[in-house]
């Protein structure tokens, strides 16, 4: 929350002003579209007759009937408590979202015959193989971490170009140099390890970074009491600095998370029967792509909300010690 | 002369800490009088930390000067100086939070270089008080005072708990066990920095401007705390500008400029007649308001 003034001060969705200039975009906005050809037009057939031939007529109509739905519903849900905002403009915003999805005009049945499946089997591999792929980048990073910190040049060195190395190249080809490239070393791995370890060390570079700032964020007197009371390196880090550092950690890892999650679809192009491959595969023969694909970012989306309650849950428990 | 020290030590009540008797003080008190020592220890043990001409560098420039410091069992010394001045480097050398480059600091027997493998002996023994205290704001005020004696010396939870409340109500503030430190004030976190360190029932405590970030009202209630510390023969070096706590706890009171000790003697003697020019120059600064 940003810092809340004691004061209450008047709604700003309530000010005339306030509401007359977004009246007045969002007019201005949907003026510069011609709506008249679209569902929206059909709608408003009772009033502007026949949407084709309604001209300038129909198409200040439409833009009018949407700001002042807009107005309404700015004004209206400004008189609601905190918690009934949140939730009804998220119910709206996703009614938007599944009006677009519904001008697609996609086979409802063909995605519930191949949920199950897109479920069992996709979700199921797109989460073992990120959730092991997190587990290693987090050792990875935690490790560089401590290397990129360190005073040994060596270590600094191997950390640092590992960084470098592995943030700057594009994960697609990562995958691709791990699958194609390390049995030129006479290690053969399967597409899923393959996967895995291409995604940790990625993910991981990026993780590195995050601790490292993470670490630096803790006031150089934490290492000073816990170094005067005895404590060695390892007990400093595991029980003084990291703890800290963890609630400055949690919200750009929970990023990461997020963006590794739907980045596990690249190994999809190793075959790898996760998520994006299924929808692909299942789709493509049949002209079903667009109902897979939309079925498999809504999937996407359903698991990242899941991380961000976690996060969310994560953060709210590392408040605790600031709560005056 | 020695009956009137050991009296001190013991901490027997009523006004032995004023400042007549305080000018006797360096002699070094006897340490078999102490009722806190468990064994009998060799006069040679008496000295906790010996300094014998240290110098630091930071880069290139001299923190400190060929600096000669004994500090004996029971002794409290307190060092003042302007800022800048090297007090805070000192100390910090003596539990090797900083490293000297030239000269020897002997603590408790143990030799500080930075070979050494044993630093966590010397550490476990020479507790710090920090200007910011520098609490763990993660944990609790009970928990940051369990965690050395748990982590450090193998005690048990329970056994570690009674020690933190032991001393926590010797610092007055058991009420605020399970608090978080940001909860408390200022002087109420000090208290808990001095609990958690005697915690780890140190042999010497070093204090680095204690109650220089405090608010007026609670540098007292810090002072009282340290007082009744040093009433109880406990060891302390410590860096303050509070004179009036120098004249009636101090044995010594040394003067540091520009990274050398200039001047030191008991309090009465210092604060009434000062040797040197900027001894002089400073205090009559520091005693002005
Ligand atoms: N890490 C460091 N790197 C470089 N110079 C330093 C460092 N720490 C301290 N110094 C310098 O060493 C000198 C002594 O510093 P020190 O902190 O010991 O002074 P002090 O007597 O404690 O002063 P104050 O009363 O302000 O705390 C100062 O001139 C300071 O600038
Ligand atoms: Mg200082």
């Amino acid at each position: 929350m940003l810092y809340q003034d004691t004061i209450d001060s008047e709604v700003l969705v309530h000010k005339p002003w306030f509401v007359a200039s977004t009246f007045a975009v969002v007019l201005a906005l949907f003026l510069m579209y011609n709506l008249t050809g679209t569902t929206m037009g059909e709608l408003m057939r009772p009033v502007i007759g026949d949407p084709s031939q309604s001209g300038l007529y129909g198409r200040f109509a439409i833009a009018f009937v949407i700001a002042v739905a807009f107005s309404l519903n700015l004004v209206l849900i400004g008189f609601a408590p905190i918690k009934a905002q949140i939730i009804l403009v998220w119910l709206e915003l996703l009614l938007l979202i599944l009006a677009f999805f519904k001008s697609f005009e996609l086979s409802l049945p063909f995605i519930r015959e191949n949920l199950p499946f897109l479920i069992t089997q996709g979700v199921f591999t797109t989460l073992y193989v990120s959730a092991i792929s997190l587990l290693f980048a987090s050792l990875i990073a935690i490790i560089a971490a401590v290397a990129k910190l360190s005073s040994n040049g060596f270590a600094y060195g191997i950390a640092s170009f590992y960084t470098s190395f592995f943030r700057g190249l594009p994960l697609l080809m990562q995958i691709y140099l791990i699958y194609l490239g390390l049995p030129q070393f006479g290690i053969v791995l399967n597409a899923v390890p393959s996967g895995i370890l291409a995604l940790s060390v990625c993910i991981g570079a990026y993780m590195t970074e995050i601790f490292r700032s993470g670490i630096q964020s803790i006031d150089r007197g934490q290492w000073e009491a816990s170094r005067s009371m005895g404590f060695g390196f390892g007990l400093t880090m595991r029980r003084i600095i990291l703890p800290q550092a963890l609630p400055v950690i949690v919200p750009p890892m929970g990023n990461t998370f997020i963006s590794m999650l739907k980045d596990s679809s690249l190994v999809s192009v190793l075959g790898v029967w996760e998520l994006t491959f299924l929808a692909r595969t299942i789709g493509q023969p049949t002209f079903h792509n667009m109902e897979m694909l939309v079925a498999a970012s809504l999937i996407y989306w359903v698991l990242s909300c899941c991380l961000e309650l976690i996060q969310s849950k994560i953060e709210r428990h590392y408040s605790r010690s600031k709560l005056r | 002369m020695i009956a009137s020290n050991s009296q001190l030590l013991n901490g027997l009540g009523g006004g032995n800490l004023s400042p007549e008797n305080g000018n006797m003080l360096h002699v070094a008190p006897l340490s078999s009088q102490e009722p806190s020592n468990q064994k009998q220890v060799p006069m040679t043990a008496d000295k906790i930390i010996e300094a014998t001409n240290v110098s630091k560098w930071y880069g290139s420039f001299r923190a400190l000067t060929d600096v000669n410091l004994t500090v004996r069992k029971g002794e409290r010394i307190v060092i003042c100086g302007p800022s800048g001045s090297g007090k805070s480097t000192l100390i910090r050398c003596f539990n090797r939070l900083e490293a000297h480059q030239e000269g020897e600091i002997t603590v408790n027997g143990i030799r500080l270089h930075s070979k050494m493998r044993n630093v966590t002996d010397v550490r476990k023994n020479v507790g710090m008080v920090f200007q910011h205290f520098n609490l763990f704001p993660h944990m609790t005020v009970l928990m940051n005072c369990m965690a050395g004696p748990m982590w450090m010396k193998g005690l048990s939870e329970s056994e570690a708990k009674k020690t933190a409340l032991k001393f926590l109500e010797r610092v007055r503030i058991p009420e605020q066990a399970n608090k978080y430190p940001v909860q408390l004030s200022g002087g109420q976190q000090q208290r808990v920095a001095i609990a958690r360190s005697l915690c780890m029932e140190p042999a010497v405590m070093l204090f680095d401007e204690p109650t220089s970030a405090l608010d007026p009202e609670m540098v007292s209630e810090v002072l009282e705390t340290m007082t009744s510390l040093a009433r109880d023969g406990m060891t302390m070096v410590c860096v303050t500008h509070e004179m009036g706590f120098a004249r009636a706890v101090a044995d010594r009171v040394i003067f540091m400029d520009r990274g050398q000790i200039v001047e030191q003697g008991a309090p009465n003697e210092f604060f009434t007649n000062p040797q040197h020019d900027r001894t002089k120059l400073f205090l009559s600064q520091i005693l002005k308001h």
